[in-house]
């Protein structure tokens, strides 16, 4: 197909001529440009929709370089599904920090967000091993700088600290895919399928791809940079980071986990995979129990919600195809609720915490009765995230019970009923605090009603999913190379 | 498609239509907002009515959705919804109108008025539910609407008292859900009535199958208060007097009994839960809760506190009626869902037109309120009455069910389960009565609002009116179809002749 007619160069195009035509235009032209590129944008995400769910997966060799040397491009259904969340996610935090953030503050924003767009449509577009590398660091620089945006003395300490982390990881991911192309001679995606065979070159490159991706996903142990990071960053941007930024190395870990069919060989792995999820489900849960920020809670929500997505993992067996495809169904449905509850959560958070003026929890007394649209939208996000129905959170959590039952892991049910009960805890204290009616009169500020509505949107769309989940789920069911390595 | 298989679907939206629009609307137009909430109630009124004599034509509306491959949403009427569904849409009218006239002049009416709505909603989803997967969805959605309910004052006390609801109904959710997910693990989804599918599994797996009931009454048992799950029920108290009426008479202790229900007859089937011998426990349980129900009540000085214990013992006569195996405790049971719902709901109206009237909180303090508030003090004694099971009140019908139905099924035992109740039933509540009606008044009233010898207030006034007529008609045409009785021997004829 040629360029004009597929809607996946323009998927990378547009965003990267967003991010140079932003940098050099003066201040005020700045938010203009950008508001046309989310719109085309929002347009190519969904003619690439419809050509993907009418003619099936696509594939897109840039300027006719193909597969073996050029920048070979796919979508596949769940790679279309990923397209569509980030577009809309993204577009939602883009038109909130539009009227969140000050005209100087905006026009260094701009940039980086069509930089970090262009980086995650990237991953989820890229056919090949170093593709996905060169998405994988772009992003990376893209989010720190986004981080180091709120300038104050802690978020430029916990930029420093996610930047390490986060090339770390790539440094390990980078020697693995060179470990695996010196091996197989190739770093397209599909021709290592083909060709895969157990080594042990294979084996040290896979175990430094995922404790790479491991990292920059901030699966337990190894989250400790993301509470301060995401917490500490403004508004938008910690939103992005929830619910988009480490879906991206989480999608290449499923990737590779199951194109190369990872689950087959290594079982125990798996296992230790689920026992990290568990891990960060439990720990997540008590540490943002514990925290007296506002926006600290949501972080380490965030921490707990990776662990429901890695659970995944030990799910997705050999032995059972229908087990896997639940579990497979599950953890994307999970990571889809995830993105939008989180990125709505964040968003209320953001708006209550304008409104006080401070950050802490017990300054949000009165709340409820002052802005009782905003502790809706922080409610249902809450409810999506909470797992309970109806709602995304509780349809992609009832899969993945059902996959437990059906591979008869027992260990992950009694997980996963904590995990909700857990999470439950966290989110009615942040509500018990808003609730509470104290004598002291305090001014609040009132933020823009676009504020308040766009966080709303996004909770709403968590909920939404609960009752749609069908569509995402066929969505990814179309054949492409996941759903073929599928036991 | 029939025209009224979108009834249930109708029924269920006037209510959260009515929250939408509640939660929008600014917080002064406080007309607007009740003439919102009065006519939704009304409409979906008018909506049950053609609703009964669909079912009464033996057609059941129904209507689906797929939210997950292979699991439907369902939105189903049958007799057993219609008893559910009428008793809470009849009484989210009389609620509502109480609530209007007893919120008046205070804050934050938006907020109480949505979830007020939204709670409806939820219990309107769980009686019109037609699996197990939906009825989770909406027992679930009523714990969420609840809790801003009870933490409405937003003082510590009720601040705490969410807390512990909270973590009550919260694991009560979760044992529930690891229930009906293992039952759809072993035999997919099945619709409530499909008990021919539930018979081939206890075949096959009976322990797993007796585990998954446990399961489900132990997590439907929290709402249902039985003992030892009802520690949430007079903490609860703290909330506003129409939420604990809501509570107590429709939302959620009738939720977690009817729930109950649902799982005895439409999952397992009567007879099958028969022979697995999976009713006497409940039974036992039941009449157990019953009889500490009322002790408890005994010993209380509050008001509430003592209409609280008095619901942890009444509510388990819904579940002793379950558990007798026969048309007539059958019957006992289900028609003691509505009688309950009148009765009680009438004796919470009434304890908050004593303390927004009076300012009475405590039993003492009742001393010759019968001349200074006759009416309500009339329907307060309807209330207790009933309660203690004397005829023509509705309660009187429930007990009389339950004990004939004990005789047929060979459990004389429950007969002493049933006078011992009665015996302590009075015995908290004729002191009271006592009080009210012939102790002189001692002193002045702790906080008189409306002076001039008055009664309270119309608003507050005719809802508890109306509430107690309701109960005693409930006893007086008990022969009529459409009187609580009628239609319990409705469902109960259906059931057992399936």
């Amino acid at each position: 197909m040629n360029m004009i007619l597929s809607p996946i160069p323009w998927l990378l195009v547009i965003p990267l001529a967003g991010a140079v035509l932003t940098m050099l235009v003066p201040y005020h032209w700045r938010s203009p440009a950008s508001v046309v590129g989310i719109f085309t944008q929002l347009m190519a995400s969904v003619v690439l929709w419809y050509q993907v769910t009418h003619y099936g997966p696509q594939f897109y060799a840039m300027a006719d370089w193909q597969a073996p040397l050029g920048i070979a491009l796919r979508a596949d259904g769940l790679a279309t599904l990923f397209i569509l969340m980030s577009s809309l996610v993204a577009s939602a935090c883009a038109f909130y920090a539009h009227a969140y953030l000050s005209l100087q503050k905006r026009a260094h924003f701009w940039p980086l967000l069509w930089f970090l767009w262009a980086s995650l449509n990237g991953i989820w577009l890229a056919a090949d091993t170093f593709n996905l590398y060169v998405g994988l660091e772009l992003l990376t620089f893209a989010a720190v700088g986004l981080v180091a945006f709120a300038s104050d003395e802690r978020s430029l300490e916990a930029s420093i600290r996610y930047l390490y982390a986060a090339l770390l990881g790539s440094m390990a991911y980078l020697l693995g895919v060179a470990l695996l192309y010196g091996a197989q001679g190739t770093l397209s995606m599909d021709s290592l399928a083909e060709t895969w065979h157990w080594g042990p070159t294979n084996q040290v490159a896979v175990t430094l791809i995922l404790g790479g991706l491991l990292l920059k996903t901030a699966v337990f142990p190894l989250h400790t940079w993301l509470p301060p990071a995401h917490g500490g960053a403004l508004t938008p941007v910690s939103a992005l980071l929830s619910a988009l930024v480490i879906k991206a190395s989480f999608y290449i870990l499923l990737r590779f986990w199951i194109e190369f069919q990872i689950y087959q060989f290594l079982p125990s792995l798996s296992q230790l995979l689920g026992a990290l999820g568990a891990g960060a489900i439990l720990w997540g849960g008590w540490m943002a129990l514990r925290q007296t920020h506002l926006k600290m809670v949501v972080a380490y929500s965030t921490v707990a919600q990776i662990g429901y997505m890695t659970l995944m993992f030990p799910l997705l067996v050999a032995e059972s195809s229908e087990a896997s495809l639940l579990a497979y169904q599950g953890g994307i449905l999970m990571l889809l609720a995830h993105a939008f509850a989180k990125a709505g959560m964040f968003l209320a958070a953001g708006n209550l915490i304008f409104c006080t003026g401070k950050p802490d929890l017990v300054s949000l007394a009165g709340m409820s009765r002052y802005r009782p649209l905003n502790i809706f939208a922080f409610g249902l996000a809450g409810v999506s995230l909470m797992g309970l129905p109806p709602s995304g959170g509780f349809n992609a959590k009832w899969l993945l019970l059902q996959s437990s039952f059906m591979s008869g892991q027992w260990w992950w049910i009694v997980v996963l009923l904590l995990g909700n009960l857990l999470s439950a805890a966290y989110v009615f204290r942040v509500f018990a605090y808003t609730y509470q009616e104290t004598d002291a009169l305090d001014t609040y500020k009132r933020p823009k009603l676009s504020l308040e509505l766009i966080a709303l949107g996004l909770s709403v769309g968590s909920i939404l999913l609960g009752f749609i989940s069908v569509w995402p789920l066929e969505m990814i069911s179309l054949p492409g190379p996941v759903m073929e390595a599928l036991p | 498609m029939n025209w009224f298989d979108w009834l249930p679907l109708a029924i269920l939206m006037t209510s959260f239509m009515a929250a939408t629009i509640i939660f929008m609307l600014p917080e002064q137009r406080h007309i607007l907002r009740s003439t919102v909430n009065l006519g939704a109630a009304c409409i979906k009124l008018i909506l049950i009515v053609f609703l009964i004599q669909v079912v009464l034509k033996q057609q059941y509306p129904e209507i689906r959705l797929e939210v997950l491959p292979g699991l439907d949403l369902i939105l189903r009427a049958d007799s057993l919804a219609i008893l559910f569904a009428g008793l809470s849409s009849v009484l989210w009218l009389f609620t509502t109108l109480y609530a209007i006239g007893y919120l008046e002049n205070s804050p934050n009416r938006s907020r109480f008025f949505g979830y007020f709505s939204l709670c409806v909603a939820s219990t309107m989803g769980i009686s019109l539910a037609g699996n197990l997967f939906t009825f989770l969805i909406f027992y679930e959605l009523l714990t969420l609407s609840t809790y801003p309910l009870v933490v409405h004052r937003g003082n510590a006390a009720s601040i705490k008292a969410g807390r512990t609801y909270l973590i009550y109904t919260l694991s009560g959710g979760v044992v529930l859900l690891l229930g009906v997910a293992s039952l759809y693990a072993l035999g997919g989804d099945i619709a409530f009535g499909d008990i021919e599918r539930t018979a081939a599994l206890v075949g096959t797996w009976p322990e797993l199958m007796t585990i998954i009931f446990i399961l489900l009454i132990a997590g439907l048992g929290v709402k249902a208060a039985i003992f030892p799950f009802h520690g949430w029920l007079p903490t609860a108290m703290v909330a506003p007097a129409p939420v604990s009426a809501l509570l107590h008479a429709v939302a959620v202790v009738k939720a977690g009994a009817f729930g109950i229900v649902r799982v005895v007859y439409d999952i397992y089937g009567i007879e099958l839960s028969w022979q697995q011998g999976f009713l006497f426990p409940i039974a036992v349980l039941a009449s157990f809760t019953i009889l500490y129900g009322s002790w408890r009540a005994l010993q209380q000085s509050d008001i509430k506190k003592r209409l609280a214990y008095s619901t942890v013992s009444q509510v388990s006569y819904i579940l002793l009626g379950i558990s007798i195996f026969g048309p007539l405790g059958t019957i006992g049971g289900l028609v003691h869902l509505l009688h309950q719902g009148l009765m009680k709901v009438t004796l919470f109206f009434c304890a908050g037109n004593f303390a927004e009237t009076l300012g009475i909180h405590k039993i003492h303090e009742l001393d010759g309120v019968g001349k200074r508030l006759p009416l309500t003090s009339a329907a307060f004694t309807v209330g207790a009455l009933g309660m203690i099971g004397l005829p023509p009140v509705a309660g009187f019908i429930s007990k009389w069910y339950l004990g004939m139905g004990a005789l047929e099924a060979n459990m004389e035992w429950v007969i002493f389960v049933l006078i011992g109740s009665s015996l302590l039933n009075a015995a908290y509540f004729l002191p009271v009565l006592k009080r009210i009606w012939f102790n002189p008044q001692q002193g002045q009233w702790p906080l008189e609002v409306i002076n001039n010898n008055r009664d309270a207030i119309p608003l507050l006034l005719i809802p508890a009116l109306v509430t107690a007529s309701l109960s005693i008609a409930a006893g007086l045409f008990a022969s009529s179809i459409l009187s609580p009785l009628g239609w319990a021997e409705l469902i109960t004829l259906r059931e057992y002749l399936r």
